[in-house]
């Protein structure tokens, strides 16, 4: 059995059909990566998996359990982590707060244990605290636990929403465009991570990506998206070279080149 | 300059980080331990009076500083508060013990009911929405007369407590007393919610709702327990307001009250339990500066006494349009700094708290 199974899902805002009729499966341990032109979809299928739309048809199953029976605030607990296109942290907080927010899902204390600050409750701090220097050890991010936020460059938020992600310690991981802004050095750390992420933690990726050199290097499958609809899946290879790929991005030759120029 | 060595993790989360921190707090509590003995009892009704407000401010401040929920509806919460407390000891005759916890309980669930239907709404129309139960809550105390004495208000009885009974005026030590360990606890309690994982939901809600659902917070849910975390503290500082004025009507919770509330723990310091403190101490002892000025402008000018009604609202609003311009952190903010430049002498610049701009743009989901 896979560790995702996307079955026919359809989404429709209005008239526009954003996604439409995708079916895909991401098995345990691999990286699985989905590509295609803007507005083909791709982030709004890593919505419908948060559960943050409703997909008008189809299902989604993670891990024998069907997505579409929980509410969004249950995915992270279901060991689903995700990072947003455009960098969705908690500004006013510290980058420790940031990552400490991630183990949200293994509370066990409730609102008087915390008022009183009970042994338990300080006992579970100081283990979500070792947890979260685990992945600030692993992204390198010492000189940034007390840092705010807001006054941090582009380039370091990208990993602390990362981080934050695998502070959840989840089973499938959402990465939206982890390199997008980033430049060469960044990418290249950022692809060293995703196969470490793999390797060593065994964690499942499934990232969205328009870098083709990076979606080239780390990810076993690739899945190309356009309109809403599926064109091709396959190795990173055979993905870049399918024709309705290529015609997605470049044209067809039918178009007449005058009328360009 | 003072260099701190974290040893453990336990540092992060205890109260204080070392000795030399946790040091000024003490002093400060030895002080407040000492005050009663050294000033008039004017001076001390007066920091009565503002560890009360601070209290009420500590109740919205969790609400609008820790959650980002805007509330113009807390004197309801405050005239919820007060009246439970006093009508529970006049009418049931049961012991102030008893009921002011209830009275703070009976709050935070009135808090909860009305977060329900709200959770949903953001910014402007929260307010609209907690400013539309401020109005409601005063309509009601006038229509439940019988219960509330409406228009002609009721006594509130004394403070007793193991047969002592504490009055304001009889016995201003022991009244402050009650509202000193009252605002010591909810302190505590405060500061313990921050450093546990409900505090940090408040923030994740504040700062992106979006990404607190999918790091597993359940919005409504955080929403509705800061809502009652806030009333309920609000409804405690309401139940000691009610003792410290002595008699209430339907005008003691107007919704100035509400207003004044909200602009005193943005002068102090949004998001910071010191911001409660430093606005109640304005919110207090403003009218007194005024007064002291007018006389002594009086006395000066040799006009006679000069009276202009509205003048302490005039300069609460232009203190409020300063802070905003100059210092948005709040009074709070400026501690900071004047901290820092003691701390790092001499070393500080100027610039070290220029607040950096971003212009990342978010996808939000409304």
């Amino acid at each position: 059995m896979s560790l995702l199974e996307v079955r026919n899902v359809t989404l429709k805002f209005g008239g526009v059909v954003a996604v439409n009729d995708v079916s895909f499966e991401v098995e345990e341990g691999e990286v699985f990566a989905l590509v295609g032109p803007n507005g083909a979809g791709k982030s709004t299928l890593f919505n419908l998996i948060s559960r943050f739309y409703d997909p008008v048809e189809g299902e989604i199953v993670f891990n024998g359990e069907n997505l579409l029976k929980h509410p969004p605030h249950d995915i992270a607990k279901l060991g689903i982590a995700r990072t947003f296109q455009n960098i969705e942290l908690f500004e006013q907080a510290t980058v420790l707060q940031n990552l400490l927010v991630g183990r949200n899902r293994f509370r066990k204390s409730n609102l008087f244990s915390e008022l009183l600050f009970l042994p338990s409750v300080r006992q579970a701090e100081i283990e979500n605290r070792r947890a979260v220097e685990d992945v600030i050890d692993f992204l390198d991010l010492h000189a940034y636990r007390e840092k705010y936020i807001a006054g941090l460059p582009y380039g370091v938020r990208k990993v602390v929403e990362m981080g934050r992600a695998l502070a959840i310690q989840p089973k499938l991981l959402l990465l939206d465009e982890p390199a997008s802004g980033l430049s060469v050095e960044e990418t290249q750390d950022v692809a060293f991570w995703v196969e470490d992420i793999k390797k060593q933690m065994g964690i499942t990726v499934l990232m969205v990506e328009h870098d083709m050199h990076l979606v080239a290097s780390v990810s076993d499958r690739v899945m190309a998206l356009a309109d809403g609809k599926k064109l091709a899946l396959g190795t990173p290879q055979e993905v870049q070279n399918h024709p309705a790929v290529i015609e997605a991005y470049i044209g067809t030759d039918d178009e007449p080149a005058e009328k360009v120029a | 300059m003072r260099i701190l060595f974290k040893t453990s993790y336990d540092q992060d989360i205890r109260l204080f980080k070392d000795w030399h921190q946790g040091r000024w707090y003490l002093l400060l509590l030895l002080a407040l331990l000492v005050m009663p003995y050294l000033v008039s009892t004017f001076v001390l009704g007066e920091v009565t009076n503002v560890l009360i407000w601070s209290l009420a401010g500590m109740g919205l401040m969790v609400l609008v500083g820790q959650t980002g929920q805007a509330s113009l509806g807390h004197a309801a919460f405050l005239a919820i508060g007060c009246y439970a407390n006093a009508i529970l000891q006049t009418r049931l005759g049961l012991p102030f013990l008893v009921t002011f916890p209830l009275a703070g309980l009976i709050s935070g669930l009135a808090g909860v009911l009305l977060a329900i239907p709200t959770t949903r709404l953001h910014g402007i129309y929260l307010a609209i929405a907690t400013l539309a139960v401020s109005i409601l809550v005063e309509d009601l105390i006038v229509i439940a007369e019988p219960l509330t004495g409406g228009v002609g208000g009721i006594m509130v009885p004394d403070i007793a407590i193991f047969g002592f009974n504490i009055n304001r005026y009889g016995n201003p030590f022991a009244f402050y007393w009650v509202v000193l360990v009252v605002a010591l606890i909810v302190t505590l309690f405060y500061r313990n919610l921050l450093r546990a994982p409900t505090g940090r939901a408040f923030a994740a809600v504040r700062d992106s709702e979006i990404s607190a659902q999918a790091m597993g917070v359940n919005v409504a849910r955080t929403k509705a327990v800061a809502f009652g975390v806030s009333t309920g503290i609000t409804g405690l500082a309401g139940a000691l307001m009610g003792h410290f004025i002595g008699f209430v009507n339907h005008e003691a919770f107007l919704i100035l009250i509400s207003i004044q509330l909200l602009l005193m723990v943005v002068i102090g310091g949004l998001g910071t339990i010191h911001g409660a403190y430093f606005g109640a101490i304005v919110v207090v002892f403003l009218p007194q500066v005024l007064a002291f000025l007018r006389d002594w402008i009086s006395q000066v000018s040799g006009v006679g006494s000069i009276v202009i009604p509205g003048i302490e609202t005039a300069v609460f609003g232009v203190i409020l349009i300063l802070f905003i311009l100059y210092e948005p952190r709040g009074i709070y903010g400026s501690w900071i700094k004047l901290r820092t430049y003691f701390e790092l002498f001499p070393f500080y610049r100027r610039d070290m708290f220029r607040r950096q701009k971003s212009y990342l743009k978010t996808e939000r989901m409304r």
